[in-house]
């Protein structure tokens, strides 16, 4: 039974609870550090992106080219088959704009975050980045859309080594 | 058991301390390969997936979004146990004693050469308010615990640096074991004192590895060849709480053990199980394992390299060097003693086989601060 | 084959509020003791147990399943956390299920907790982990996103008109209004959804679900206990759960397969031919308002790009002929993760019994269907319940 109007456990707090120290609390900052191995595949993306490419894998069971590449297929589940270099161009697949960081504080230049379709990639194929050079009202599904990289020097082997993407 | 399960394939990779060749979805897949091709099976035809996995030790949250892929198991029923890999086989396992699935595939690695901060991983799991405060390194709760087991069961510190030496030096002759080494006792007992009692040498190191194991209903297990079925399986936990748990006995193994030996008509396990691979992290957790397991008395475990022993358990306990030669292994760990209880009951150990292996076990920890145990009974016949 | 049956004989819930001074051992033990005092059931008759609660990271606490095994009745006992992100709180149950519906135990009491409110400054903090740390979390990705992208997927390719999809919130919140857990019940309209602050476009804050603290849980029991237990057992007829690739980027996200293919489990298991005419009563899974219409949709109880058409109609009301969330879903009670997921399977148990009070649905209801949803956009859990006979 839980009819309306039951009383439950449950006490909310507010802010006031805490800065007169009605409640206690203790606090952590956790020291949490990984380094993540990138093996073949993402090793072999991150050095494309370092050289200004991207890098999807082909599998030619299932006819398709995908990016983030993998060196599996997980349709078919076999060795994919090669290697192909992808254009930096592609196409809005979906977009949105974000007015808000991750911690919720409002943002005066919102982000325009939106998976973009790889042109070279079977249809479908995207990965997710940041759109910018655009005002947020002009963003349609479908745009075309060209990465704006960062110059070689600053480049290390990261998804950062893309600045954004941007319409052309 | 109300419906007999079997394990008709293991895939792995043989455990390392560093693997930056590979990533863990690379890792996986190669296990994953080589475990449908030793059951043969395509993953199309699996009806459920398993993943053992803690989000903190692969330092991604809802780390089950990233299991599929790499198993073939896309759009498929698939979840994640936040347990150790036994623990993922019983849930296999109790899935397919529902009767609605044939084929499932469990799923456990670890990368814990990619945790830059193990030790403070490990504090994260401690109680926020009462004992974090106190910023000790955690491991002091092993101390803890071995010096109240010494007390309680008059086992000394030699006795402890017997098991290690012990296991160490066996590694020595397990290719899968990265820490085999041969050392004496009075070796470890010199060894650096980190957690009195514990020192360098009881210290499980970690290793990466990836584990897939392939469970199947009777229907389909008969047809495959050298099955090997599950006959008792179970798990439990103590208290979490440092403040109220019994530090001498190993409960949740011994509540775990009543329940799978009740299972497979087991009375007297040292006699009627042939191989056990057990927890043995820092020494003290194989004797007092041992105990909890009905293996030995209370207080006797450490009679194990006593002259007459006359079951020869010193060779049938943890043949393959135990965690302490395999290393540590997060969830992945109690797979790895699956796999070693497997290759005894097929007899493919070679320098290690165990002869005429029928019936073995496999017991595994949490680890710390943990109280959890789990428990699987295997056999090379139904 | 015939399955062993297993019914759910007893549930418990506590508030969800958005900070909660009870700790989440505290909010677990309250939820497991209402769920068991509730058919009477002594602990020491439960033979096994399953936890279900998120990301570690909210809690602050790592191997968090251990931490909170003893608040959820797991001293001693067989004790599982099993774990598919959002999808948990109805995946907690299914879990209990095969345990049960297995023969090697009897009975299981189903923990769902969460206390986001840990993770400072907000908890959205602890959602930046969940994405690939070599290819999306160097762009600094928050949890928003991915919502938003789905949504604006969703509404393109329908050609769907927002002012349809914030009907849902309207509802939903004002379901919530009869909800003893609620912490968001309002009375709302179109036009107030359509104008609170946008915070990722096309997402407003009266579409979205709000962070959390809270609990709920379940007893299971096989057919022979539960029938010792009550003269009015909730049968779970029928199991469905479904994960896809990981490789989120390379889906069309306007349709959610996986959900598809859990329902079609669930149905097949519980022998449902026709789920528009067989469901009566529907929890499906709403963080986003959006979510609740997309899920309607992938669980086949509306075509494709229609259910909102169904939600303007008022089928989905909850005197309409299949309602929705009566209980105000996770818009209106809100959102501790897999709690909002056990709530839902809670107030499906109080709905077939009758017991719903304001919130009862006028339709008599036989048949329930509870769903989850979770990961990247990856994962849907789906539980049907069935009254009595």
């Amino acid at each position: 039974m839980l009819e309306t109007g039951i009383r439950l456990h449950g006490t909310a707090l507010e802010e006031e609870d805490f800065k007169t120290h009605r409640v206690f609390y203790t606090t952590d900052i956790p020291k949490l550090q990984y380094a993540w191995d990138c093996g073949v595949a993402m090793g072999h993306y991150l050095k494309g992106l370092k050289q200004g490419k991207l890098l999807g894998t082909y599998c030619k069971k299932c006819k398709r080219t995908v990016i983030p590449p993998r060196v599996f297929c997980e349709l078919c589940f076999r060795n994919m088959d090669k290697w192909v270099e992808l254009k930096d161009t592609g196409i809005v697949n979906t977009f949105s704009i974000c007015y808000v960081t991750w911690d919720m504080k409002k943002l005066i230049y919102p982000e325009i975050p939106a998976v973009i379709e790889i042109d070279g990639a079977s249809k479908g194929k995207g990965i997710l980045h940041l759109l910018a050079e655009v005002d947020p009202k002009q963003v349609k599904l479908g745009m075309k859309v060209k990465a704006v990289w960062k110059p070689k020097s600053e480049r290390e082997g990261s998804i950062l080594d893309i600045k954004y993407f941007k319409p052309i | 058991m109300n419906q007999n399960v079997a394990i008709i394939g293991i895939g792995y990779t043989v455990p390392k301390p560093k693997t930056p060749e590979v990533s863990y979805k690379e890792m996986t897949y190669l296990a994953a390969q080589m475990a449908y091709k030793e059951a043969k099976i395509s993953p199309k035809e699996v009806e459920s997936f398993v993943t053992a996995a803690e989000d903190l030790h692969e330092g991604t949250s809802i780390f089950d979004e990233y299991t599929p892929d790499q198993l073939g198991a896309v759009q498929k029923p698939m979840h994640t146990v936040s347990g150790d890999g036994i623990q993922g086989i019983i849930a296999a396992a109790l899935q397919i004693m529902t009767g609605a699935f044939d084929l499932i595939v469990v799923e456990g690695h670890s990368k814990a050469s990619n945790i830059v901060t193990p030790t403070y991983v490990l504090n994260y799991a401690l109680d926020p308010v009462i004992n974090r405060p106190l910023n000790i390194n955690p491991h002091y709760i092993a101390g803890l615990e071995m010096r109240a087991y010494m007390q309680d069961s008059k086992t000394s510190e030699e006795d402890v640096a017997n098991v290690v030496a012990h296991n160490l030096t066996r590694a020595a002759l397990n290719k899968l074991a990265p820490y085999g080494a041969k050392i004496s006792p009075k070796k470890v007992l010199s060894s650096e004192p980190l957690f009195e009692p514990i020192r360098k040498l009881h210290m499980p190191q970690t290793s990466d590895a990836a584990y897939v194991v392939v469970l199947a209903s009777e229907r389909i297990a008969k047809k495959k060849v050298k099955p090997v079925w599950i006959s008792g399986m179970s798990f439990c936990s103590d208290s979490p709480t440092l403040e109220t748990r019994d530090w001498t006995t190993s409960i949740s193994t011994q509540i775990a053990a009543e329940k799978a030996y009740q299972q497979a008509g087991i009375k007297n396990p040292a006699a009627e199980i042939d191989v056990f691979e057990i927890d043995d992290s820092f020494g003290y957790k194989q004797l007092q394992h041992l105990e909890a397991l009905k293996v030995y008395e209370k207080g006797k475990a450490k009679n194990i390299f006593e002259n007459g022993d006359k079951q020869k358990l010193s060779t049938r306990v943890n043949p393959s060097g135990g965690t302490l030669g395999v290393g540590w292994m997060h969830e992945a760990t109690g797979l790895h003693k699956v796999l070693e209880v497997v290759s005894q009951l097929k007899g493919k150990k070679g320098k290690a086989q165990i002869k005429k292996a029928k019936v073995g076990l496999a017991q595994a920890w949490r680890g710390l601060p943990t109280t959890t145990c789990a428990v699987v009974i295997l056999k090379n016949q139904k | 084959m015939k399955l062993r049956k297993v019914a759910v004989v007893g549930a418990g819930i506590t508030k969800f509020v958005r900070r909660a001074q009870e700790t989440a051992k505290e909010l677990s033990y309250h939820a497991t003791k209402m769920a068991l005092d509730s058919c009477n059931m002594p602990l020491e008759e439960i033979d096994s147990v399953v936890h279900g609660t998120a990301p570690d990271a909210f809690d602050g606490v790592h191997m968090k399943g251990e931490y909170l095994s003893e608040a959820s009745g797991g001293w001693r006992k067989p004790f599982m956390r099993s774990y598919v992100g959002g999808g948990t709180g109805v995946f907690a149950p299914i879990n209990g299920w095969y345990l049960v519906a297995s023969g090697m135990y009897d009975t299981c009491v189903v923990v769902c907790e969460e206390k986001m409110s840990s993770c400072q400054p907000h908890p959205q903090g602890a959602f930046l982990t969940i994405f690939d740390h070599t290819t999306e979390r160097p762009l600094g990705p928050n949890l928003l996103w991915i919502f938003a992208l789905e949504m604006n997927r969703y509404m393109q390719v329908h050609k769907i008109p927002r002012e349809q999809i914030a009907l849902v919130s309207v509802k939903n919140k004002r379901n919530a209004l009869d909800h003893p857990s609620a912490q968001l019940g309002a009375e709302l309209t179109v036009e107030d959804v359509m104008n609170s602050e946008i915070m990722a476009w096309p997402v407003t804050r009266l579409m979205v679900s709000p962070t959390s603290d809270g609990a709920a849980a379940v007893v299971l029991a096989s057919e022979e206990v539960a029938k010792k237990i009550t003269d009015n057992p909730v049968w779970i007829s029928g199991v469905g759960w479904n994960l896809d690739t990981a490789y989120w980027t390379n889906r069309d996200l306007y349709y959610p397969e996986y959900v598809e293919k859990a329902a079609r489990m669930a149905y097949k298991m519980a022998g449902i031919k026709n789920p528009r005419e067989e469901i009566n009563v529907v929890e499906p899974y709403d963080p986003f308002a959006y979510k609740e219409l997309h899920h309607l949709e992938g669980l086949l109880l509306a075509d494709k790009g229609q259910a909102p058409r169904i939600t303007a109609e008022g089928i989905t009301a909850r005197d309409g002929k299949m309602p929705s969330c009566p209980s105000g879903g996770l818009l209106g009670v809100g959102n501790p993760i897999a709690a909002a997921g056990m709530m839902k399977i809670c107030e499906l148990f109080w709905q077939l019994r009758g017991e719903a009070g304001k919130r009862q649905v006028k339709n008599s209801p036989r048949t329930g269907l509870a769903q989850a949803w979770g990961d990247l956009m990856q994962v849907g859990t789906v539980v049907i319940m069935q009254r009595g006979d």
